[in-house]
């Protein structure tokens, strides 16, 4: 049958791609180049006349306006690019998703053009280096692997590139079995041959259990324990007994620490904590919110855009598997240095620009096309980074109080939803859980996944309706392990006979435990009463969702998976599930551990004045600090009209506001919601338990600052750590732990749900590891009582007053303006990072009430860069002046020091005795005067320092993620 | 007393912004129905038993082959007759972001005089497209709109501007004619005092041709706009809110279209 190739290119006045891919590659080094044009490659297979070609190429593939098309039947010959042009072809490998060919073919047959059979897609690349240059394909391979193609889901070619097209799906049915009566080496190399992470402990339970049974194992069920039992599902760090180095043994940091803290809190308003696929607390009696944030980060390493793409969508099914509606989405991204030469980079590694650009352009593709406004987040950079970036995606959801079905009947039908099962992500939860190296890529390619959230759109418009019409009684999402891990999981208290024969393929080959691993994205398993099935098959009908049914929940205890009839799977539920040994693990503690709670402080005598405009003006343009709007632009935060503080505030919307409010769209009244979060790796490096405590403060005052209630805030913990079978690594593991439990309590914030990426380390090939610093990100729930009642951050009028409230004890302990001022660090006194005062949390209270009564007109916390950048960023954003006075005696610490607790808080003239005397017990005192001039004035007892105008710093906080 | 127009709400493979629609003809008067494309496609509802048709924001089949440019394809394959009825009948229709998308791909906008009847091969003919925003990148920002048309039953009395976010990265409106009539431009982008953008980032986020934010058909029944006017319906939506300015809702546009449709 003919193949037909169609090139679309773009006039070149309207070529979107262009001035990206030309910016990108200046920043990569290619300086020869001058230009590259991108252009749209499709392969139509068919019969078709030439008229018929003709309307594909401009009724389908081209806008008549913008661009122009050319096509040919294959094979024909290469056109000559001309001089100095490199040409270039790339398309996708086989086996990742190309929705956009099944688009063509449906749309070719609603044109009318039946003889089409199928199609894909690709991209030709015209890369321009300049008539002078004699182009050597080194060149251009350099370009293409570093800029353009990504050989985990991309092939390529210099010149034309032929096309594949999906072949028909049908699995191949091969079962091997795996002999598990073997000694301890045998074990061990059987783990390590299948990459499955387990240690020796858990290969040995594996034997006892065939042992008992008197049976060897199929691939299903080795595949089925190992990711049951990896520590992506498992959490076996979390859960280990842990000798410390001083003897103490530690049973399990999860219960020692975030479960118990949860339960001491014992909050009324808690309705799940660390049970369902999400955390949820009560709204208003009436409606529940969840929330859960997970990590995408090895897949986002070796695939940006696919990891962060369905790091979102996998989020996004936690919350569908907790039955609610997602309203929100959050995304906190660590990278490397975006200026990092490839010879700082470990071999193997993606430049940590293409790794942003990835990744934000994948965070980007789902949220806005399954339409859940992205609301708010972090982005953060560190050299440690570099290796292995972090991508946490965070979805909030909402829905009836109470309506969350979550117990399968026996007879009850197991009905899969969503998309076609492929190798998409097998073996994610168990390569989630080893270091990565330069191989890591090429061997795990198939662990990467390429979202659809269009298929994720439609599982949302089937599942919420059938919630409300009560058709099925208990859901999951498919994660990581795949159907092994939903219906496991379902079943774990009933049973299930399950059959993968009529699992629908996306192409063939895949043997049963493929199938029964695959992480394929976009899909959900319901429980269904066999009375409601033609019900739920009409709803998924309307919204274009495949159903599948393929098993029945029994009550025998065991879970059998059968494929063409014969058993492939029959395990006990209780060892699937409860069999796996607990690991003991040993830990040192570091030095900060003994004193943390009770610390002699160590401080610098007075610093000397640094040039303070210069130091103020390098803090703003620092890339943790700088404005984040190229980010947040291209996120659409306004969908679903719930957007009420926003991401970016003020007179020209460019302020950081402090979190983000949402009135939940189905609510009525003015109950809203804020999300803030709390993260910082500098304080991780110097001392985890402190960190801890400083960002669930962290998270809970950005909470408070746009008028959150304090009493009603709920916590997430994201743990991303090193390879905790180091005792020093887990040794800050466990401190930050123990400071999420003091955390807690102390403000009152229960744990609601957590989650924990370990291993986040890459072994470069000269043999040395590159471990992440620790990294702890607190997510915050919150209820705000009346949203119009909310604040933001940006100055609002002149002659209003701003005091300094909460209890000021700024140090350089982990500070920024450590970062940007130069110093040698062996030759200043390195300081603790900030510990939390007591007085805090009744400050978070008294200052609650104030905005709740409406006295407060603007609000913003002291974070990175201390009271200086604070200040800047309010007058910035209300393009008002400040006059500061300082009242206290080292101008430097006052400015620059980094403190918890605090906000600077603006308060009109005519509220001043009310808002003083409200707050007369607390630390607070007035320290500044919005002026009509646009200048940001200090001044040290009545002494003026520098003043400096809110335009220069706008330049300089706006330009350099730009 | 007037009866509650029905409206029908356009629910298409990956559209997301329908609630918000609905919400917003919900306060406006009107009687909103979210109707997914299946169920029409299979007869189950029709276009004629309704007084307005919406087409609201998303992004139908992922946008792939361009933004809009499939559910193009299925207007005119499905419902071509019943469409053009409901265009040439005169009912209020309002096609937004990605709705606007789907009209001018299809050729409804901004369409020709009761011309002949469109194939869904017409898209070959066209001469305006709605094309990637001139910065290369999706822009979700608030925007001022100025209604400047008394020729479209969704404009014609209103004189405020509106504000409302735009959230699209193919909103630029371009056509292959060096004029466009100035009799089908709706609405402009323009700068928070209400002078013209003159193509000027951001009041203008994307690079539209004569700063156009919305056309109507020769008509003046048809509403296509790329920004979000559903999306400020209530004053806590504002950005500004916390600055003290109300007012320059986007309801007022769908007010009118009620309105209208309410008489008919």
């Amino acid at each position: 049958m003919p193949i037909y190739r169609f090139v679309i290119r773009f006039q070149e006045q309207n070529d979107p791609r262009s001035k990206g891919l030309i910016a990108d590659a200046r920043a990569l080094g290619f300086n020869d180049l001058t230009h590259i044009a991108c252009q749209d490659l499709y392969f139509v297979e068919g019969q078709m006349t030439a008229e018929q070609c003709r309307q594909l190429a401009l009724g389908l593939f081209a806008d008549p306006v913008t661009q122009s098309a050319d096509w040919d039947a294959l094979p024909a010959a290469c056109p000559d690019p001309g001089p100095g042009i490199a040409l270039v072809e790339v398309a996708l490998r086989h086996g990742v998703t190309d929705p956009v060919a099944d688009e063509i073919v449906r749309a070719a047959h609603e044109m009318g053009l039946d003889g089409v059979r199928q199609a894909s897609t690709g991209w030709r690349y015209l890369l321009h280096f300049g008539t002078s240059v004699a182009i050597r394909d080194s060149m251009t391979k350099s370009v293409v692997e570093r800029l353009l193609a990504n050989a985990v889901i991309h092939r390529w070619t210099i010149g034309e590139i032929e096309p594949f097209f999906p072949l028909a799906a049908e699995s191949s049915g091969a079962v091997e079995r795996i002999d598990v009566m073997v000694d301890d080496k045998r074990l061990l190399a059987i783990s390590k041959e299948r990459r499955a992470a387990l240690d020796l402990a858990e290969m040995q339970a594996i034997r006892s259990y065939c042992e008992r049974e008197g049976r060897d194992l199929t691939d299903v069920e080795f595949e089925a324990i190992a990711q049951t039992w990896s520590e992506h599902c498992g959490h076996k760090t979390f859960k280990a007994r842990i000798t410390l180095d001083d003897g103490r043994v530690v049973d399990s940091l999860l219960k020692t620490y975030l479960k118990t803290a949860t339960e001491k809190i014992a909050a009324p308003w808690v309705i799940s904590a660390f049970v369902d696929n999400a955390g949820i607390i009560d709204l208003d009696g009436e409606h529940e919110v969840s929330f859960k944030v997970e990590t995408h980060n090895h897949p986002s390493a070796i695939e940006p855009f696919g990891g962060a793409n369905t790091g979102v969508g996998g989020v996004i099914r936690d919350v569908l598997g907790v039955s609610h509606k997602p309203i929100a989405n959050t995304d906190v991204l660590c990278f490397g240095l975006q200026e990092a030469s490839f010879d700082d980079l470990p071999s193997g590694v993606l430049h940590p620009r293409r790794i942003m650009a990835g990744v934000v352009a994948g965070v980007q593709d789902y949220g806005n096309k399954i339409g859940i406004p992205t609301v708010g987040g972090a982005i953060l950079f560190d050299p440690g980074y570099a290796a292995n970036p972090l991508v946490f995606c965070g979805t909030v959801g909402i829905a009836p109080k109470g309506w969350h079905a979550r117990s399968p009947q026996v007879g009850d039908r197991v009905i899969v939803l969503g998309g076609g099962t492929g190798r998409d992500g097998l073996r994610g939860a168990t390569f989630s859980s080893m270091t990565m190296d330069a191989q890591t890529g090429e061997v795990s390619g198939s662990s990467v996944q390429i979202g659809n959230p269009i298929v994720e759109k439609g599982l949302i418009d089937a599942i919420l309706p059938a919630r409300d019409e009560h058709l099925y009684t208990a859901i999951t999402d498919c994660g990581a392990g795949g159907l092994s891990s939903a219906v496991g999981e379902m079943s774990s208290q009933v049973g299930a006979e399950v059959d993968l024969t009529d699992v629908r393929l996306k192409y063939p080959g895949l043997a049963p435990w493929e199938i029964w691993l695959s992480e394929a994205q976009e899909r959900m398993v319901l429980a269904v009463p066999p009375i409601h099935l033609a019900r739920l098959q009409d709803l998924c009908d309307t919204f274009n969702v495949d159903l599948t049914d393929i098993g029945e929940f029994t009550g025998s205890g065991r879970l059998v998976v059968r494929y063409a009839g014969r058993a492939v799977l029959d395990l006990e539920n209780e060892f699937l599930h409860e069999g796996i040994p607990q690991r003991r693990l040993q830990a040192v503690l570091p030095n900060t551990a003994a004193e943390s709670t009770d610390k002699k402080e160590h401080l610098r005598d007075v610093v000397p004045p640094p040039d303070f405009q210069d130091i103020l003006l390098r803090l703003l343009a620092h890339p943790n600090i700088a404005s984040r709007a190229s980010v947040i632009r291209i996120y659409d935060h306004e969908v679903q009209g719930g957007t009420v503080v926003k991401p970016l505030t003020g007179v020209r919307d460019d302020g950081p506001s402090d979190a983000c409010v949402l009135k939940p769209p189905g609510v009525r009244g003015r109950t809203g919601i804020a999300i803030s979060h709390g993260i910082n790796p500098e304080y991780g490096k110097r001392d985890a338990y402190r960190m801890a405590l400083a960002v669930i403060d962290e998270a809970v005052r950005n909470a408070v600052a746009v008028g959150t209630n304090p009493e009603r805030i709920a916590v997430l913990d994201n743990f991303c750590w090193g390879d905790p079978l180091r005792p020093e690594t887990l040794g800050t593991l466990f401190e930050a732990a123990r400071g999420c439990h003091d955390g807690a309590l102390r403000y009152g914030t229960p744990f609601i749900s957590g989650k924990d990426s370990l291993n986040n380390e890459y072994l470069g090939t000269d043999g040395q590891r590159h471990a992440i610093p620790p990294t702890l990100l607190i997510s915050a729930v919150g209820v705000v009582e009346d949203v119009a009642h909310s604040v933001t951050m940006d100055l609002k009028a002149p002659g209003d007053l701003v005091y300094l409230v909460g209890a000021f004890a700024p140090t350089f302990g982990g500070s920024h303006f450590d970062l940007v001022h130069g110093d040698d660090p062996s030759s200043v006194v390195e300081e603790p990072v900030p510990s939390v005062c007591a007085s805090t949390p009744a400050v978070y209270r008294a200052l609650h009430k104030l905005i709740h009564d409406g006295l407060v007109r603007a609000a913003h916390d002291l974070s990175e860069g201390g009271l200086a950048v604070a200040a800047a960023e309010m007058a910035l954003a209300g393009r008002l002046g400040l006059r500061l006075d300082l009242p206290l005696a080292d101008p430097t610490r006052t400015l620059f020091g980094e403190t918890t607790g605090c906000l600077l808080v603006e308060v009109q003239p005519e509220q001043r005795v009310t808002f003083e005397s409200a707050l007369a017990d607390l630390p607070v005192v007035r320290i500044g005067l919005v002026a009509d001039e646009p200048v940001l004035a200090v001044a040290a007892s009545n002494q003026s320092l520098f003043s400096v105008p809110i335009s220069d710093l706008a330049g300089a906080w706006r330009t350099p993620l730009q | 007393m007037l009866m509650k127009p029905r409206a029908l709400v356009l629910l298409a493979h990956g559209t997301n912004r329908d609630q918000d629609a609905a919400e917003a003809l919900t306060l406006a008067g009107a009687q909103p129905e979210i109707v997914p494309l299946n169920i029409l496609r299979d007869g189950r509802k029709r276009f004629d038993a309704y007084q307005m048709l919406v087409l609201p924001g998303g992004f139908s089949y992922a946008d792939a082959l361009g933004a809009g440019r499939l559910l193009a394809i299925d207007l005119n394959a499905y419902f071509g007759d019943q469409v053009g009825a409901f265009v040439e009948s005169g009912k209020p229709v309002i096609g937004i972001c990605n709705g606007f998308q789907a009209l001018v791909k299809a050729g409804i906008l901004p369409g020709v005089p009761l011309a002949g009847r469109r194939s869904a091969t017409a898209d070959q003919k066209r001469k305006a497209t709605l094309t990637f925003n001139a910065n290369g990148r999706f822009e979700c920002r608030w925007v001022i709109l100025k209604p400047v048309s008394q020729a479209c039953l969704w404009t014609n009395s209103l004189t405020e501007l509106i504000a409302c976010p735009v959230a699209h990265g193919e909103g630029n409106f371009q056509t292959s004619d060096a004029t466009f009539p100035q009799e089908q431009i709706v609405l402009t982008y323009v700068h928070p005092g209400g002078s013209p953008a003159q193509g000027a980032y951001p009041a203008n986020p994307n690079g539209s041709l004569l700063d156009i934010a919305g056309i109507t058909n020769p008509g003046g029944n048809v509403l296509g706009l790329m920004p979000h006017p559903e999306n400020h319906i209530h004053s806590w939506q504002s950005p500004q809110r916390t600055r003290g300015l109300e007012g320059m809702r986007g309801l007022s546009l769908f007010e009118r279209g009620v309105m209208v449709a309410s008489q008919l």
